[in-house]
């Protein structure tokens, strides 16, 4: 009945999701229509709440991390992302990266057993290419499933309704890592292990930025608005897989910038 | 005879020179490769943090379009502003560029940037493709620049793209972001700009 009801909701957010708008579809000469902030009063007040989370837990745990010496921290994320790509090989096939699939289910094998669960990274030295992670969220807005109304979970930051949609598909079956672990029937891997390793990925993921952080809350005058800017960017670029940027700027606004 | 023949040698050296400047402009890539080696020696030498801010403030005031990044924070608000607005605007977004520019840049040390390709996606700009190169702390990243080319003997950055993600699109939706929860007050900005400037 559970089950049911969190379906519903998904498929309710989904179809709002939808008519919101398109954001996986951009190109030099169209200009791609902005996220909406709906909740922005609220987001804000979570946004504060967060950062004061962060002040007094989260930058203090990843400063300590950070403290690890480099190789133990290197073995870290690599396992953290060895873990991921059980996420995003089903992801890779819900898009159609048939090839990037295979890529990432040699280089899974590889790592998992030369590698030693993923600690080093051998298939990086084999001349594999550069690992790029996928969700569900990604899959929907590559499906153009429109972003719908950005907003700041608690303790975990800014996502966007379909984003949101995304991290609910991975605990509803969508994510090996997490049926294994909740659902697997073995000693080694549970649900307190799973939820270890979400809180690792978090602490990493901190540490790698805390420079960047605190630069940019240093020189922004709305740190919260220049927060859900640089989101939003982020996952536009990942949605399109772009590489080189160009392709998901508008050129628009810039041809209209006459100084000279 | 050899004053004559000194005289024709200066007068082609004079000719060479002239034309190299006229014909062969700075290309975005060398340009962009000149001004991240200009703020490396900056970065790298040994001066106090407030000569580097210094320094890097001279940089970006030689090679940074600072004027054209200002309007494009402004956007479609631009045209609402009147001259005096536009002047007072000009002049603060100046002064909060280049503070929070230096500032950004002077906690790095070192950095080494290379400079890997280029795309010219219309005939205003070219994107040039680098490298900053990982270090013990942190892992290689990749930044794009966006360079105005419109006036070849006058290249001008006016984007930063780290990652993927553009500082001057940041800017601008951090700007819209105060005005719209000023109800349009677009001297809320300049205030806000002007309390940046000062703290």
């Amino acid at each position: 009945m559970k089950k049911i009801l969190t379906i519903s909701l998904i498929a309710i957010m989904l179809t709002t999701s939808v008519s919101a708008d398109t954001d996986g579809e951009n190109n030099l000469s169209k200009k791609p229509k902005p996220v909406k902030d709906c909740f922005e009063k609220l987001n804000r007040a979570t946004f504060s709440l967060n950062m004061s989370l962060d002040k007094a837990i989260f930058k203090p745990v990843a400063k300590g991390y950070r403290s690890l010496p480099s190789p133990v921290r290197t073995g870290t994320s690599n396992a953290l992302n060895n873990i991921s790509s059980l996420l995003t090989i089903p992801n890779n096939i819900l898009q159609g990266e048939f090839k990037a699939a295979g890529v990432n289910v040699g280089r899974l094998a590889i790592n998992t057993t030369v590698g030693i669960l993923g600690i080093f990274d051998v298939a990086e030295k084999m001349g594999f290419s550069e690992y790029e992670k996928e969700d569900y969220g990604q899959t929907l807005g590559k499906w153009g499933v429109g972003a719908g109304c950005y907003v700041v979970i608690p303790v975990l930051g800014p996502s966007t309704v379909r984003d949101t949609v995304g991290s609910f598909l991975n605990v509803l079956g969508g994510d090996p890592y997490y049926n294994i672990s909740t659902h697997g029937n073995n000693e080694y891997l549970t649900d307190k292990v799973y939820m270890t390793t979400k809180v690792i990925s978090g602490v990493d993921f901190r540490a790698k930025n805390l420079e960047s952080i605190d630069n940019l809350e240093k020189n922004s005058m709305d740190f919260y608005a220049s927060v859900r800017s640089l989101y939003l960017q982020d996952r536009q670029q990942k949605i399109n897989n772009s590489n080189p940027t160009i392709e998901i700027m508008y050129e628009g606004d810039w041809e209209e910038v006459q100084s000279q | 005879m050899l004053p004559k023949k000194i005289l024709t040698s200066l007068t082609f050296v004079i000719i060479f020179f002239s034309s190299i400047s006229k014909v062969y402009s700075i290309e975005a890539d060398v340009f962009v490769q000149s001004t991240v080696n200009r703020a490396a020696k900056t970065l790298g030498g040994n001066l106090t943090k407030e000569e580097r801010i210094e320094m890097l403030k001279k940089i970006a005031r030689d090679t940074v379009d600072i004027k054209g990044i200002g309007f494009y924070s402004l956007g479609a608000y631009k045209k609402n502003l009147n001259d005096d607005q536009l002047k007072r605007y000009v002049k603060v977004f100046s002064e909060y560029f280049l503070k929070s520019f230096s500032s950004r840049l002077a906690e790095y040390s070192n950095p080494e940037i290379d400079v890997v390709s280029k795309k010219k996606i219309n005939e205003n700009y070219t994107i040039v493709s680098s490298i900053l190169v990982s270090t013990e702390s942190r892992p290689e990243v990749k930044i794009e620049w966006r360079v105005y080319t419109k006036n070849p003997d006058n290249l001008l950055i006016r984007d930063l793209i780290i990652e993927g993600l553009s500082l001057a699109r940041t800017q601008k939706e951090e700007f819209s972001s105060i005005i719209n929860s000023n109800d349009g007050d677009i001297e809320a900005l300049i205030r806000n700009l002007s309390e940046f400037v000062t703290k």
